[in-house]
């Protein structure tokens, strides 16, 4: 008797702009309008747009609301559900069209993704394992249980192409293949779901909006290498994931889709969570098993690689979520399908998370080989505020800028790599005028130093030491010299480090050097920060002929620097000046400038 | 996060083989059957404004979506509008075909639903006595 879904988006994103409220809210109001009945409100995952939160998808019609609030649920009951109009100055104005709405598929923002492992984000209720099912969910676990060897499931997965969508690209089907020639015994399938990049929720996206894909796709990892016990490893930062991981275990084993001789066939499977606390390298794989054997998070020196000693020194294979989000689809559709989409040596999709200066903050899922100007200023709807793109950011802290002149590449593995970035996990944080590069790559070395385990020196002492001279740059102290002295460091560090973690961490700095070398010389010659972010190196001018006098600045400025009679023009003494920028902000006629 | 009633399954027992995995999909498939974007061959419009509320338009939407569930026709799509100019008429209810050609059933009652969906909508023949054609005098 159900006539009308109202989806409310529960990722987050839209959670932390109050979409629970909604949900009550909606479930009161349809009762008191008397439609409890026939309308249904269903809490889902991210539909991706992030920016436009919180968002409200009701359907038949499809109607895509955004950034809606509280009081506007009444009106959308009474008028949307009760009387069929719909209420227009809420929806995406690029659905809306003369009388009628258009679909989602063709507005910028998704006309370009396709989703594969956000199937079903922001499409079914995460916490109901029928509505997962009635999308073909657990049909791929079944398949593989009733018509294929483990032989043939691995076949499958090494034939679609698909690599390791956690960073490091590596061929899943081989990772499977390692372990599954292991003798059999205890073995041991984890899901790395401990996501720490800063600016990547790719797979917190997932575990929030389709949980039990992730289940399925263990347990079909499960058969293939001979695995009866899966542990998922995620943050204690994701409570929501956390939470809907957990309803989705319990309900997947009431109904035995999870446990002894499932589906009649006698393959056991069962899945554990393990909470980390939040450390960074214990998303790498080695520091990872350390951790969910309850030992300190370091990482182990390899080989022997997981898959012939992993967890509890037993054949483990490590897959990061999206990963795993993609092999029930290559199950379900089959590898042809899934090699169909991409380049030559990356195959699918890959989701991304987009964020910093660009107009639509969210969360992106694009074919491989589409180009980093589509993702920009396409789907993403380019810079806001007319300012001009300067540089990508892409993997993290593992990864580099990228600058304008390589905005047509074709995002892949291998063409990341060749540009001095990697794909990474898929954090892709977009820069702009304004953003200082040798401030981004101590940023980025601030982060990594913090989050070195200290296990091996290079990364330990080396980080430290570059970070004391990017410090020493933006501070306005830096010296010809110390350019080369960085490149030792970070080809040192790179060759030397025990872990992917210390490997990658120049790479910041590495990419910044070699495409915005001029801006490391400003600071260092010119002792001038170009984009005008490096405090130390700015000063304040107050432009004698704008000024009237007010002294509203030398009012507000709280180091007392600004000196000046009433009417007359005002001066800042930059020795006194702390460059708070509260002059800046207080003045009225445009007067002070800093450079 | 507030505790939202948590989805219990039942208490149904464990599935115990393909088949039943295969059913329990098919069943649930025709509850979430609103939620498809353009997949649709027919959709099934009732006049919801106060007109239309007010000469007991509730009860036929209510009829239709009824109808729709239980002959599990996954393909149809029930939605509702506002008023359209002919409020002597209400109950309105207007089925687009696929081809976008419309048929106008008026004063529809609850009991009158069955028959447009089972002649107009599943075998593709309009039961002209109730279209507004035959009742515009």
């Amino acid at each position: 008797m159900v006539r009308s879904h109202i989806l409310v988006c529960g990722g987050t994103g839209c959670h932390s702009s109050g979409s629970d409220k909604l949900f009550e809210n909606f479930e009161s109001e349809l009762k008191a309008a008397g439609l409890a009945d026939e309308v249904k409100v269903i809490m889902t995952g991210c539909f991706g747009l992030c920016a436009l939160g919180p968002v409200v998808v009701i359907y038949p019609e499809g109607a895509f609301y955004s950034q809606v609030k509280l009081e506007d649920v009444k009106e959308i009951v009474q008028e949307h559900l009760l009387k069929g109009r719909l209420v227009k100055r809420l929806l995406y104005t690029e659905t809306v069209a003369e009388d009628t709405i258009l679909s989602l598929d063709n507005t910028d923002f998704y006309r370009k993704q396709k989703r594969v492992a956000l199937q079903n984000c922001g499409v079914i209720d995460p916490e109901n394992i029928n509505e997962y099912i009635a999308y073909d969910g657990y049909m791929a676990l079944a398949k593989v249980l009733t018509e294929m060897t483990p032989q043939d499931v691995i076949k499958e997965i090494s034939d679609s192409g698909l690599r390791g969508r956690g960073g490091g690209g590596f061929p899943t089907g081989k990772k499977w293949s390692f372990a599954a020639a292991q003798p059999a015994g205890d073995k041991y399938v984890c899901c790395n779901a401990d996501e720490g990049d800063p600016g990547a929720f790719m797979d917190r996206s997932v575990l929030e909006g389709d949980p039990h894909c992730i289940l399925e796709a263990m347990a079909i990892a499960g058969y293939a290498i001979g695995s009866s016990h899966g542990y998922i490893y995620v943050r204690a930062e994701y409570p929501i994931a956390v939470k809907r991981l957990k309803i989705a275990i319990s309900q997947a084993r009431e109904v035995g889709l999870l446990g002894d001789n499932i589906l009649g066939t006698g393959f056991n499977f069962d899945i554990n969570i393990r909470l980390g606390a939040g450390a960074f390298v214990c998303g790498e794989e080695t520091a990872l098993l350390n951790s969910i054997e309850g030992k300190r998070g370091d990482p182990r020196p390899r080989p022997p690689f997981p898959a012939v000693k992993g967890l509890f020194e037993k054949p483990t294979i490590i897959n990061n979520v999206e990963t795993f989000a993609n092999v029930t689809r290559i199950i379900r559709n089959g590898s042809a399908w899934f090699a169909s989409m991409g380049t030559e040596k990356s195959k699918g999709t890959k989701v991304f998370a987009l964020g910093g200066k660009i107009n639509h903050t969210g969360l992106v899922e694009i074919p491989m080989g589409t180009t980093l100007r589509e993702i920009i200023e396409e789907i993403g709807g380019g810079i806001p505020n007319g300012k001009k793109f300067k540089a990508v950011q892409t993997g993290g802290p593992s990864g580099g800028c990228i600058p304008a002149c390589h905005m047509d590449i074709p995002v892949d593995y291998d063409n990341l790599i060749a540009i001095g970035s990697i794909m990474g996990s898929g954090g892709m944080i977009v820069m702009d005028e304004d953003n200082c590069m040798v401030d981004i790559a101590r940023f980025f070395l601030e982060f990594t130093a913090d989050e070195s385990c200290g296990k091996c020196t290079p990364c330990r002492v080396g980080i430290r030491r570059m970070l004391e001279i990017l410090e020493k740059i933006t501070s306005g102290n830096g010296e010809m010299e110390d350019i080369p002295k960085l490149e030792n460091l970070c080809n040192f560090i790179k060759e030397n480090a025990l872990c992917g973690l210390g490997q990658t961490a120049p790479n910041p700095v590495l990419s910044t050097l070699r495409y915005f070398r001029d801006e490391y010389e400003a600071h260092i010659i010119n002792k001038r920060c170009p984009a005008g972010v490096c405090k130390k190196l700015l000063n304040y001018y107050i432009d004698a002929d704008k000024c009237k006098g007010c002294t509203l600045c030398a009012r507000n400025c709280p180091a007392t620097a600004i000196s000046g009679e009433v009417k007359k023009a005002h001066v800042i003494d930059n020795e006194k000046c702390i460059k708070c920028g509260a002059c800046i902000d207080s003045c009225k006629f445009g007067a002070i400038s800093k450079r | 996060m507030p505790e939202r009633r948590f989805y219990n399954t039942g208490g149904s027992p464990k599935m115990k083989n393909l088949a039943e995995l295969q059913a329990l999909r098919d069943d649930m498939k025709t509850k979430i059957g609103v939620r498809k974007d353009g997949e649709t061959r027919m959709r099934i419009v009732v006049g919801m404004a106060t007109c239309g509320i007010a000469a007991g338009a509730r009860p036929v939407l209510a009829a239709c979506v009824k109808e729709i569930e239980t002959r599990k026709l996954t393909d149809v799509v029930v939605a509702q509008t506002g008023c359209i100019g002919i409020c002597q008429f209400e109950p309105v209810v207007e089925i687009y075909d696929a081809d976008g050609s419309k048929t106008t059933y008026v004063h529809v009652t609850p009991e009158k639903v069955p028959r447009i969906i089972a002649s107009h909508v599943v075998n593709g023949s309009p039961v002209v006595e109730y279209t507004i054609g035959a009742n515009a005098n």
